[in-house]
């Protein structure tokens, strides 16, 4: 079998029948029904929607703060004896200490 | 006194959505016609003629006039039948080992007579839809809009929205793409 035949003869099978371009019955008033009732709401899809907006502010906001916090660093050094790990756990531990005093 | 094509449209963005329906009405069949080319199941050319006709009157307000609104409408109705295709392409049926008994006889009239087999016959047209089923969205869509309904390159270009070398190299590979199904059947059928 010639597959090049083959391959125009269904070429040619495919041309001499063309789709039908009949319409279903009143398919105009289904759609204009559709169009009337506005668009379906997904609520979750909007979510995903707002979701992914809002990733980009946070990064920008996140970046603004790290930049500042590396500026104001450098404008006003910190005692090389009070470090970043020293006052992260004298904040987290402020509750404590004033419980036991 | 029947408003133009036009007026409708300028109608439609106005606000006046009823307007709408004499271009659903006027157009509808070539969406069909369209919406057959592509999909398997009545059910589904019914799905294709409604996201068509959703997506053209939401987008109504991005048509220029520039070009006629038949043009813009079949645009927007080939990308749509491409995205269904993209969205549907795991449910590609398998294989040509199943062919019917008229499928067969046709097959084996045609290895013995090649002009002799009949383009009307049903089994071949189902022949045809098996090879545009196993066949990728994209090679699909180029075959069928440039073997099938012979359009140009240019002219698929401005349907699909491709760049003129895109639709030539997705032409190449969709036509080796074919060659590789139809090898495999008469591997499958007369090896």
């Amino acid at each position: 079998m010639k597959l090049v035949d083959l391959e125009r003869k269904l070429i040619a099978v495919a041309r001499a029948n063309p789709p039908g371009d009949s319409v279903p019955p009143s398919f105009e008033r289904r759609m204009m029904a559709l169009i009337l009732k506005g668009p379906v709401q997904d609520l979750w899809a909007g979510w995903a929607k707002a979701l992914w907006f809002a990733a980009a502010p946070c990064v920008a906001v996140m970046l603004l703060c790290s930049g500042w916090a590396m500026v104001e660093s450098a404008r006003h050094p910190q005692p090389s004896s009070v470090d970043l790990a020293q006052q992260l756990d004298n904040t987290l531990l402020a509750a404590v200490d004033q419980n036991a005093e | 006194m029947e408003r133009t094509e036009a007026e409708l449209i300028a109608a439609v963005l106005k606000g006046d959505a009823a307007s709408f329906e004499p271009l659903i009405e006027k157009y509808s069949p070539r969406v069909f016609a369209t919406a057959r080319r592509y999909a398997r199941r009545e059910s589904e050319i019914d799905d294709i003629a409604q996201e068509v006709w959703l997506k053209a009157y939401q987008k109504l307000g991005s048509f220029r006039g520039e070009a006629p609104f038949e043009h813009w409408l079949m645009r927007l109705a080939v990308r749509t039948c491409y995205d269904f295709l993209r969205s549907h392409q795991r449910n590609r049926e398998a294989a040509f080992s199943d062919l019917s008994e008229a499928e067969d006889d046709w097959l084996e009239r045609f290895v013995q007579q090649p002009g002799a087999s009949p383009e009307d016959a049903e089994a071949a047209q189902q022949l045809v839809q098996r090879l545009l089923l196993n066949l990728s969205p994209a090679a699909r869509l180029v075959i069928t809009l440039l073997e099938i309904e012979d359009r140009s390159v240019k002219e698929i270009s401005q349907l699909t929205g491709w760049s003129a070398p895109l639709v030539k190299v997705r032409a190449f590979r969709a036509r080796a793409e074919m060659r590789k199904i139809l090898a495999k059947v008469a591997k499958e059928k007369y090896l």
